[in-house]
């Protein structure tokens, strides 16, 4: 062997070098792309809502408004609106929503009840019966837009079925005893959810429902005559 | 349990507790993942008592943490074989195998009895991280990290003052950078974009780039023990192999965030590098073909009689492994990889069917292939044949894995043409699509072939018991 001219083809020193040059130059893009990204997904704040900026992780206090899922014209896909959108899709950041009865929840309180809401999600383990943002378990609906789930809006059954008047209460209700509210064989589990943690939970949903996304899930709930197909 | 055993080394003694824990938790994962298939069928099945959400957590945990016993059991069981020395620090490494079961026992046994908490952080501390795969609480999290720099401690002393083969070096190289990754799944945060970017740090930077590199490795060193492999060729193979799984795993990364809240830049990244992730394992199955094929053409062109491995059930499950790991990984991962398919199927049954065919593929198979090295050592034997238990354990496991990936596949195909792409995705959407007979027959069909596998591991288990110990399969 040794006597045999070598080729640098195979000379293990070679790939060895090349191995590790590979690797770092992967792994210093990795870091640089990861500087950039986490730049983009910084939560925002209210001063973004005001200014008019959409943020891809808006700020908490989108729990003060109206919120939509509307294909954008210059995107050329589905991004979600925060109060009201105009004819392309975007923002109007105007239309508020009462959110638990009030539309003026601050900075602070908003970023206590999303951050409750995190908690409570890790706690509960939802995460390994539905997915979020699609990733999880698949025994389970996409939470993703479960806010904007036709389910739970006026036409919907879920708020006649739970007795309250606003998607935020009848998914608060359902969530505290799931189990009274069985919409198909494979109900959900009764969690020992309080009140107050469920009212953190569905800020977190509703902030999550707000979470650029890229157009995933596509064609949410618009398919009318699909939705309650088989409630019927 | 009084028999003699043949180990030369005490790191090899020790290699061989983390396979015994390891089969326990394989049998484990089995058991609690026909649960959570049965669940799919009956959903009233244990409702309130172990619901799904725990019976899917135990699954994936005991999956990932036998498969973390199996590897630092095959590095010990290696590592003096190729350093030619006793693994230095052996007293310790052993009292950190019992911390580490013990915390892994009683992790367990809380998320078997506590399952969940209320909303605080102290859940997250004691009770469940609620993050897929890293549900460990975090003090757990943290003996975790403290029994793994030890064992990497224990490698690197060993490896500088042993031999120091490409092997060994890559094996370091890779465990420092494993080690590493897992800290990025460490902390909290109450932005669910920024929770899912790290947790994937972690998740498809271990399974998609260090565990492939360590797959390569004790492929190596398997090839060179059973067919008698160069070491110069078959190390240049693995560097060749580092090479290109990270080349094409680190930034493969950008698969997963297509739809997490993180910018589009990430669609072609993801789709280039991701697309280029089965390369390296077409050539690792070449690999592994070839090194065979052509060093038994060698032994027969120099004359001689009998030129089998010398251990045939640890062969036959290294080949599966190599087609497995490209069949699970490189075949059904790049079905879903490109942003256009994926913005469908992202979560779906075809996820969980890809899921159980790449870890069955890549890494169940190479490390039961491991265990029956270990046994060979143990028992000081020449060759090893397969009996009809491994026979049984190859064939009932393989199919049955397969089968399941079909039925997984199907019942996926079926969620993406319904739910997602017909639907929308609604809640209502999601029930459409699990109601199809065609999804109840494939979870019929998913339960069946759950049941086949489980027989196939019994039979693995009373093989890994007794193949060492009869002499007819010895010789
Ligand atoms: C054991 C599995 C399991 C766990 C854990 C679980 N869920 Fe559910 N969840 C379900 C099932 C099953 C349904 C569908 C119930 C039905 O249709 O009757 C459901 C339905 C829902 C819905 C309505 C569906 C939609 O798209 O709007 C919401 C919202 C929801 N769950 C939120 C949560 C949250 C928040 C958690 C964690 C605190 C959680 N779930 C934990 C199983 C689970
Ligand atoms: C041995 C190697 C691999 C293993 C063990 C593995 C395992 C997994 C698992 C378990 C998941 C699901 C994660 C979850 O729970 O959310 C997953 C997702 C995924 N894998 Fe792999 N994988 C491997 C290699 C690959 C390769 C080589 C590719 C691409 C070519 C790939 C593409 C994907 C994609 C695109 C997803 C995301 C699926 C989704 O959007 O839901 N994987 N993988
Ligand atoms: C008795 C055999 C088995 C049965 C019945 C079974 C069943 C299941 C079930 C029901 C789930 C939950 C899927 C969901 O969320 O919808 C699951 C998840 C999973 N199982 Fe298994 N399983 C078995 C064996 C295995 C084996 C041998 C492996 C790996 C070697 C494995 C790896 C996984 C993984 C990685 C996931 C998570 C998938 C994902 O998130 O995409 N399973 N299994
Ligand atoms: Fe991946």
């Amino acid at each position: 062997m040794s006597k045999r001219k070598v080729s640098v083809w195979t000379d293990n020193r070679f790939w060895q070098r090349s191995a590790a040059w590979v690797t770092g130059v992967a792994a210093v893009l990795l870091i640089w792309l990861t500087f950039d990204t986490m730049g983009q997904i910084r939560m925002g704040n209210q001063k973004d809502i005001d200014a008019h900026i959409d943020k891809r992780v808006p700020s908490p206090t989108v729990i003060n408004y109206k919120i939509g899922y509307k294909m954008n014209a210059k995107r050329g896909l589905e991004v979600p609106t925060i109060g009201g959108s105009d004819a392309n899709g975007n923002s109007l950041f105007t239309v508020k929503q009462k959110f638990f009865g009030r539309d003026n929840y601050t900075q602070k309180e908003a970023d206590a009840l999303v951050n409750l809401g995190k908690l409570g999600e890790q706690s509960k383990n939802c995460m390994d019966c539905h997915t979020l943002l699609g990733n999880g378990g698949y025994y389970a609906p996409d939470l993703t837009k479960a806010w904007l789930d036709p389910a739970w809006g006026k036409n919907g059954p879920m708020q006649a079925i739970t007795g309250t008047h606003s998607r935020a209460e009848a998914m608060a209700t359902f969530l505290q005893h799931p189990g009274r509210y069985p919409m198909h064989a494979r109900r959900m589990p009764n969690l020992h959810i309080t009140a107050r943690e469920a009212k953190g939970l569905v800020a977190f949903l509703k902030q999550m429902a707000t979470i650029d996304t890229n157009g995933f899930p596509r064609g949410f709930g618009k398919i009318k005559e699909a939705n309650y197909a088989e409630t019927k | 349990m009084q028999r003699q055993n043949s180990f030369k080394y005490e790191s090899q003694r020790l290699a061989s507790w983390y396979f015994t824990v390891a089969v326990i938790l394989f049998g484990a994962q089995l058991l609690l993942g026909l649960v959570a298939a049965v669940q799919f069928i009956y959903p009233s099945f244990l409702y309130d008592v172990l619901d799904f959400s725990v019976a899917r957590m135990i699954h994936i945990n005991a999956l990932v943490v036998w498969m973390v016993y199996a590897i630092i059991g095959s590095v010990y069981y290696l590592l003096p074989e190729e350093t030619g020395i006793e693994t230095v620090g052996i007293g310790i490494a052993k009292i950190l195998f019992w911390v580490l079961t013990i915390a892994v026992a009683i992790v367990v046994l809380v998320f078997l009895f506590i399952q969940i908490g209320p909303a605080k952080t102290s859940t997250i501390w004691f009770i469940n991280e609620g993050r897929e795969y890293l549900e460990a609480p975090r003090w757990a999290d943290i003996g975790i990290v403290v029994v793994v720099v030890g064992f990497v401690v224990n490698t690197f002393l060993t490896a500088i003052k042993g031999r120091r083969t490409g092997v060994i070096t890559v094996i370091l190289a890779d465990l420092i950078a494993l080690a590493g990754l897992y800290l990025a799944g460490m902390f909290y945060t109450d932005n669910i974009a920024m929770d899912q970017y790290w947790w994937w740090w972690v998740i498809h930077l271990w399974v998609e780039a260090t565990w492939e590199v360590l797959v390569g490795a004790f492929a190596a060193y398997a090839l060179i023990k059973i067919v008698g492999a160069k070491r110069q060729i078959v190390e240049m193979w693995l560097w060749i192999e580092v090479a290109m799984l990270f080349g094409s795993g680190i930034l493969g990364l950008g698969h997963h965030y297509f739809w997490i809240g993180t910018p589009e830049y990430w669609w072609e990244i993801g789709a280039l590098f991701s697309s280029l992730e089965p390369v390296p394992l077409i050539g690792m199955f070449v690999h592994v073909l070839y090194d065979w094929g052509k060093d038994k053409g060698e032994r027969m062109g120099e004359g001689e009689e009998d030129v089998t491995s010398n251990n045939t059930p640890a062969l036959v499950w290294l080949v599966i492994n190599g087609f497995g790991n490209f069949l699970g990984a490189g075949v059904w991962g790049f079905f879903h990889t490109l942003p256009q398919v994926n913005i469908y199927t992202h979560g779906t049954q075809f996820t969980a069917a890809h899921g159980h065919l790449a870890f069955f593929g890549a890494y169940a198979t190479i490390l039961i292939a491991m265990f029956y090295m270990a046994i060979q050592g143990k028992n000081g034997i020449k060759k090893l044949r397969a009996t009809f238990a491994s026979k049984m354990a190859i064939f009932l496991l393989s199919f049955g894995m397969l089968g399941m990936t079909v039925a997984l596949t199907i019942a996926g195909y079926e969620q993406v043409m319904i739910e997602r792409a017909q639907l929308g995705g609604t809640w209502s959407a999601y029930f459409v699509a699990q109601n199809e007979v065609w999804m109840a027959q494939a979870m019929d069909w998913r339960f069946f072939m759950g049941i086949v596998m489980t027989i196939g591991f019994i039979y693995l288990v009373k093989d890994l018991w007794t193949i060492g110990r009869n002499p007819q399969n010895v010789y």
